[in-house]
């Protein structure tokens, strides 16, 4: 096994990542760096967040042989990581946990999130609720009108959502929104990023929160077939389910990483989210890394049936794992991440997350090329219930979430 | 991080000081302080509200007592940005501006005005996209003297100053309220131009600020530096600029005049601009 040790003093990933800020960020940046630094090896806090994880989250996770899958598939054998049974639904609360006792410990009462289909709100909105933090989520109004459900649930929890009208009013524009309440209200406001992306600490702390899911899947796999996988698989939005499974993984070159992308409707048509497949390296929300971008270098709309994997950057240890090859990156397409959607509802009686879907999509496009031997472990990232009426919407049928809608499609 | 600084300062050729009399940046500065005026400096969007409207915006403002252009090269990410420079930069992006037309519009100033020291500000990507020494060579020979980017600290831009530098332009770096002593020693040592004091937490075109703070921090960075320094954010009015006059090196003003552009019925804008700005340059002068 080889030494791996990014990110640098810095938050360095090779040329990637870095503290790409305006100069009224830095010292919130260094004060947050500096207490994480201490954080992250303080047994107190270490048995605290593992206590948490447990009880609150329902770690440790299970890892389930998806065995019909497989067989209908007639190659490889499929294993899924279900990090759809954690409280909350999907990977994002082993994170917002971490940030939020962090939060906690510096003394600020007051939590910021920003979030694209309103999982990361989701999960930020029930650690404020947990812990006792005041939690205001900043959204895109676009995603805001498409995500009704999730908005609802964040205010449930007594979260505020401010609905971000700026740029293309989506999950981009309500980081940049995050980050300039952020600036304005330090003193008293944690901000909580929802993925391994933004200046230096946060895709190191981000990914930490969640390698829970690598070190779980690290035992558990030998415990269930004495080895293991041939390869890890999961979905790439900004990253953090990918970088919270690989990260055990990466000095161990026996096992492939591979990171799903949403190709949208194909790479080849523009419409899409494939940053690491199909972009080029530039900067943006503080860091140097693969974007999505014009010939001007301006940030362009993406496109993902999956509001999760809809950002037109990814977490920098991507883009350093991607150009030294450890690990490799695939689009997968709107229709093959519904199709996959839709077969694990059937064969297994589990409903993915869209974006996991992805994952699942790539791992149903392997296995058959692959000896019945061999193991995929796929990181099934979270729960489709959040995506109930997206893909009611595609397959033609209405679904309504509330019964007065009902009554007035009667009329 | 005195580490870097000093590996940093040592790309400044020795001898000079960083506002360089050799500059237009340097001469403005220098020709103020011998009348014992301060620096007007004015900041606009590139193409907004309308291409056609920049160049001619340019003289007027300088017609108005304008010392200082700095051009904003419009952004899709405008992350420090308060809500009038995000929706101006918005407004040129939806024009195709791009940086090409910002030097183009930079060199057509400069066919009538070659005294005027202008300064383009805006963010990494587009710059990184072009290429650094593309931008550089571009922007020197559009007659462009200085370069803010938001999202470039001193830690991450040593490529951007030993290419700007080799061109002739001036990289301006920011300071904020929550600037450690680390950090303003970190700007002062490889600053040119001048340092942009940041006057408050907070994004582009917040409240007023509070003149008492701005004081006492301006000093403490004069103290590490011969740059002049100029202060923004928040300054909207005639006896605001007077107060942070009595304070800095320079006075700058942008989402005030753009909002003064967006209140303007058509073909009114520039000459509510020229208004605003002689009002402020009268009280800066008084
Ligand atoms: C279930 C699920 N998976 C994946 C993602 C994508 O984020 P990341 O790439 O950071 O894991 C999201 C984001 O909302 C999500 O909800």
């Amino acid at each position: 096994m080889q030494m791996y040790d990014l990110p640098d003093a810095r938050g360095h990933f090779g040329q990637y990542g870095g503290v790409f800020v305006a100069e009224t960020l830095q010292a919130a940046l260094l004060e947050l760096k500096v207490e994480y630094e201490k954080t992250r090896t303080d047994p107190e806090f270490i048995a605290e967040f593992q206590r948490e994880l447990k009880h609150y989250v329902g770690r440790p996770s299970p890892i389930y042989h998806a065995k019909r899958l497989s067989d209908d598939l007639g190659g490889a054998q499929i294993y899924l990581k279900r990090e759809d049974l954690n409280h909350t639904g999907a990977h994002k609360i082993n994170n917002t946990i971490g940030q939020a006792l962090l939060a906690r410990r510096m003394g600020k009462p007051r939590v910021i999130a920003e979030t694209g289909a309103g999982q990361h709100g989701v999960a930020s909105a029930t650690v404020a609720a947990r812990y006792g933090l005041e939690c205001v989520v900043y959204m895109g109004s676009e995603d805001v009108k498409r995500q009704a459900q999730n908005v609802y649930r964040m205010k449930l929890l007594g979260a505020t959502v401010v609905p971000v009208e700026s740029g293309s009013k989506t999950l981009k524009d309500a980081l940049n929104e995050a980050m300039r309440d952020w600036v304005t209200n330090v003193e008293n406001t944690y901000y909580i990023i929802g993925t391994v992306a933004g200046p230096h600490p946060y895709p190191m702390m981000v990914r930490d929160f969640n390698s829970v899911v690598g070190k779980e899947c690290i035992w558990q796999m030998p415990e269930m077939i004495g080895r293991q996988p041939d390869a890890v698989l999961a979905c790439v939005g900004g990253g953090s389910n990918a970088m919270g499974i690989f990260y055990d993984y990466i000095g161990d070159e026996s096992v492939r990483l591979i990171g799903c992308e949403a190709g949208g409707e194909g790479v080849e048509t523009g419409r899409h989210a494939a940053s690491l497949s199909a972009g080029s390296a530039g900067i943006l929300h503080g860091n140097r890394t693969y974007l999505i971008q014009n010939a001007d270098g301006q940030i362009i709309d993406t496109h993902s049936i999956s509001a999760g994997l809809d950002y037109p950057g990814v977490g920098p240890e991507h883009a350093w794992l991607k150009d030294s090859g450890r690990a490799e990156y695939v689009a997968v397409n709107d229709e093959e991440a519904l199709a996959a959607f839709h077969r694990l509802c059937r064969i297994e009686g589990i409903i993915p997350a869209l974006e996991s879907s992805h994952a699942i999509a790539q791992a149903i496009k392997m296995a058959p090329t692959m000896a019945k031997g061999k193991v995929l472990l796929v990181n099934l990232s979270g729960r489709g219930d959040k995506d109930m009426a997206t893909v009611a919407e595609r397959s033609g049928l209405q679904f309504f979430c509330r019964a007065s809608c009902q009554q007035n499609a009667k009329t | 991080m005195t580490l870097l600084a000093n590996s940093l300062a040592s790309t400044k050729p020795a001898g000079i000081k960083a506002a360089s009399a050799a500059t237009r940046i340097g001469e403005t500065f220098a020709r103020l302080e011998a009348q014992k005026k301060k620096a007007l400096v004015a900041f606009v969007t590139a193409g907004d509200p309308s291409r056609e409207i920049t160049v001619p915006l340019m003289h007027a403002m300088v017609e108005s007592g304008v010392d200082v252009i700095e051009l904003g090269m419009p952004f899709s990410d405008p992350m420090a940005e308060g809500p009038v420079i995000q929706r101006s930069s918005e407004r040129a992006l939806a024009l195709g501006v791009g940086v090409a037309d910002v030097f183009a519009y930079v060199s057509e100033f400069r066919e009538k005005d070659n005294v005027t020291p202008v300064v383009l500000m805006g963010y990494a990507n587009p710059i990184e996209r072009m290429g650094m020494q593309a931008f550089g060579d571009r922007a020197k020979a559009a007659g462009v003297d200085g370069l803010i980017v938001v999202d470039y600290p001193p830690e991450e831009s040593h490529d951007l100053l030993r290419t700007m530098d080799s061109v002739g332009i001036d990289v301006i770096y920011l300071l904020s309220p929550t600037s450690t002593p680390a950090r303003i020693e970190m700007v002062a040592s490889v600053g040119r131009g001048y340092i942009y004091y940041v006057s408050l937490k907070g994004v582009t075109g917040a409240a007023n600020i509070n003149t008492a703070e701005v004081a006492a921090v301006v000093a403490r960075i004069k103290a590490k530096t011969d740059l002049p320094i100029g202060v923004g954010f928040g300054i909207r009015d005639g006896e605001t600029a007077r107060r942070v006059g009595d304070i800095a090196d320079a006075v700058i003003i942008g989402s005030r005049i753009i909002q003064e552009m967006e209140n303007s019925p058509p073909g009114a804008a520039i000459d509510n601009v020229k208004t605003l700005l002689q009002g402020i340059r009268r009280a800066l002068d008084a």
